[in-house]
């Protein structure tokens, strides 16, 4: 019941924001209204009694489900669509102002349609459904991703969709094979559940390949080396809170997918899967690492860190054991929550310099407080400095990683994640301090916009010095689905 | 039967050839819809060789998004596009174009051929390399083409390659599972079909390989 009203409600949103038209104001009131109770509905079903007695909730006829995983990617979801909104207020109206650009109620429909494929990925249990939904994030944020309509955003859009839909291509053979595979096997439904439960009976020819077409097919979407290509360019231009909910949650529900598949390869001699998920996590965090030391664009400097953080979840639940994979929830709460607040910290930039270019923004700490400290606690935050989440998450990684012997891969991790945290601090630090270049009309950032920085700074401050217990519960379940 | 599925299959990937080799684009969006037309054929007689009225459901459906309703939209949509005479640009030129795909789909071969070895109907032995075939050309496809509708045209090669196998593997998906999956199809031709206008009106061209602007220095 819960899980169908979930969905329901960007649902009904995106429908009333279509009826309102022209009175933006009335759309955007519908988005903002509809998000907060998604978000408020997924937190009782997250923290609600029936998850806690059950382990899994179902709902629709089997056609929906949601255990512990899956509520933490709707819970993440569900955050970042409703801080995403509030920001979304100020900025979609001052873009509109200043470029001339139509359609704010169309920003406000596509918006919602957009979060309701991303709330539907995790909770749908059949794989073929799930395989549709993904596929739905992407087509329903092309337009979002083009929404400035420039060439640059329409280039941005176009490669976003080419290259993850022949992804999408690719991971669609790989459901087929994986339902062949427990046909074959005899019986079993073709839901997570029941895949995890037929794994060991399924022969392992039909797994391997499957899950090899999958990584492909998903890991474009999650942005992994070397078919991240469109990942950069993507968000960059898209608009800053679209920015927050593509690199904070859409790469994460796409790497949920893959992550999804580990437990049913598990038993396989040698663990094929986690061997290939840690080679491929590895080569985009390296090579995200150094990409991210080159950058001209504030937004793109963030956009590669998102394809470290997703190879790092994806190297530690590929490592396997408890604590890794306990690392790799908590990477995944860590990431979504500190990439999106990166991503408004960014939007406030633009909005007051009107420039993604680093080398013209300095002293932003003199220009606009508000934007330099946001900016700075979120460059040191998504960088893994301590005491934010991320050096926690990363910490735990590596300290499993080590004490299961795996010392060269966990030796390279964290030299990858030390290039890329100086490689951010570096640019930050231009861009915060510094003598500001030239004294530009003041501009003060639309009050929405400094709420939402203020909501969604909550969890990037406080979950690095203190998890509530009741979250650490459910980090900890949902770490236990991916293993066996 | 099984012949004539054969047939149906061997001119599905000459189909899917002709997606990388061919220089213009209604030549390409006419062979989208003969590749559709075979696939629903190989799904007719497969229907009606295993009783599966699932089948005869995703024939009708291929019919009537990807034969008739995708080349209607992409007509409405793009008809400057469809009916310009100029030859499409591509980044390697045809016959070694033609001649990589035809290694790409010998490798699609061996891929599945472990596959093939543990369960495999006859209809499996040809459908599933043919997909397998028509998905990675397709692919290849895309990065060779570099204007926007021929790239389209590769993703939905694609699409038709994972149907052609899927129709072999997995004939019993639940029927919302296919419903969902042709709507989707037509969700993606409808989406980039109005990129490409928006692309056309904004930048002037739909060479989309040639838009660079976004790159690492």
């Amino acid at each position: 019941m819960e899980l169908s009203m979930v969905l329901l409600i960007p649902a009904v949103a995106a429908t009333l924001a279509g009826i309102f038209g022209n009175r933006a104001h009335a759309a955007a009131a519908a988005t903002l209204i509809g998000t907060l109770a998604a978000f408020l509905l997924s937190v009782h079903i997250t923290f609600g009694p029936a998850l806690g007695v059950h382990g899994r909730i179902l709902g629709l006829a089997g056609w929906l489900s949601c255990d512990y995983l899956s509520a933490l990617v709707l819970l993440l979801v569900s955050f970042v669509g409703f801080t995403a909104t509030l920001f979304s207020l100020g900025y979609i109206g001052s873009a509109v102002k200043a470029k001339g650009l139509a359609g704010t109620a169309r920003y406000w429909v596509r918006y919602n349609l957009f979060l309701l494929s991303m709330l539907a990925v995790p909770l749908l249990s059949q794989v073929a459904m799930v395989w549709i939904a993904v596929e739905l994030t992407t087509l329903l944020s092309v337009f979002l991703v083009g929404f400035e309509d420039n060439p640059e955003a329409l280039e941005a859009a176009w490669k976003y969709v080419v290259l993850t839909c022949m992804g999408a291509a690719f991971a669609l053979i790989g459901v087929l094979i994986l339902y062949w595979g427990l046909r074959t096997s005899g019986a079993g439904e073709f839901t997570w559940a029941g895949l995890t439960l037929a794994g060991p009976r399924i022969q392992p020819a039909f797994l391997k390949t499957a899950f090899f077409f999958i990584l492909i097919g998903f890991g474009t979407k999650a942005g992994l080396v070397p078919l991240h290509t469109w990942l950069p360019d993507a968000h960059s231009q898209a608009p800053s809170p679209v920015c927050a909910l593509l690199s904070g949650v859409e790469t994460t529900t796409a790497l949920y997918v893959i992550l999804r598949l580990l437990p049913v390869l598990t038993w396989i001699p040698g663990h094929p899967a986690g061997t290939w998920s840690v080679s491929f996590g590895l080569i985009s965090a390296g090579a995200a690492a150094f990409l991210l030391l080159q950058v001209k664009d504030y937004k793109r400097l963030f956009a590669f860190s998102t394809i470290e953080h997703m190879g790092i979840i994806l190297v530690a639940a590929g490592l396997g054991g408890g604590a890794a994979h306990l690392g790799a929830t908590y990477q995944i709460m860590a990431h979504a929550v500190t990439k999106s607040f990166c991503f408004f910290a960014a939007g406030a930039t633009l909005l007051i310099t009107g420039t993604r270019k680093i080398d013209t923004v300095r002293g932003l700490i003199r220009t606009s407080p508000v934007a330099g400290i946001s900016l700075m606690l979120g460059g040191l935050a998504i960088a893994g400095a301590p005491p934010f989440a991320v050096f926690i998450s990363e910490f735990s990684i590596i300290k499993a990683g080590l004490a299961a012997g795996h010392y060269v891969i966990i030796g390279l991790l964290t030299l990858f994640i030390a290039i890329a945290f100086c490689g951010i601090m570096y640019q930050i630090n231009k861009m915060v301090f510094g003598r500001p270049p030239e004294a530009r009309a003041a501009y003060r950032l639309p009050a929405t916009c400094a709420a939402a920085l203020a909501v969604a700074a909550i969890p990037v401050v406080l979950l690095g010095v203190f998890i509530p217990a009741p979250l650490h519960h459910v980090l900890k379940l949902a770490a236990f689905a991916l293993g066996r | 039967m099984n012949q004539l599925n054969a047939l149906a299959g061997g001119l599905f990937i000459l189909t899917v050839f002709g997606i990388v080799g061919l220089r213009q684009v209604i030549g390409c969006l006419r062979l989208f819809v003969m590749q559709s037309v075979l696939l629903a054929v190989s799904a007719l007689i497969l229907g009606i060789e295993t009783g599966s009225i699932h089948l005869f459901a995703v024939a009708g459906l291929t019919i009537g998004t990807k034969a008739l309703l995708i080349p209607w939209l992409l007509y409405r949509l793009l008809s400057h596009e469809i009916h310009a005479r100029r030859e499409i640009r591509q980044v390697l030129n045809i016959p070694t174009s033609l001649l990589i795909a035809a290694g790409l789909t010998i490798f699609a071969y061996f891929t599945v051929r472990p596959l093939l070895d543990i369960n495999s109907s006859a209809f499996i032995r040809v459908n599933l390399p043919i997909g397998m075939g028509g998905i990675v050309v397709g692919a290849f496809a895309i990065t060779m083409r570099r204007e926007a509708l021929p790239q389209l045209l590769g993703i939905l090669t694609m699409e038709n390659g994972a149907f052609m196998a899927g129709i072999s593997i997995a004939p019993n998906l639940p029927l919302i599972a296919e419903l969902a999956a042709a709507f989707d199809v037509l969700i993606i031709a409808l989406v980039t079909g109005l990129l490409t206008r928006r692309i056309h009106r904004r930048v002037g061209t739909t060479r989309v390989g040639d838009m660079a602007s976004l790159k690492e220095e």
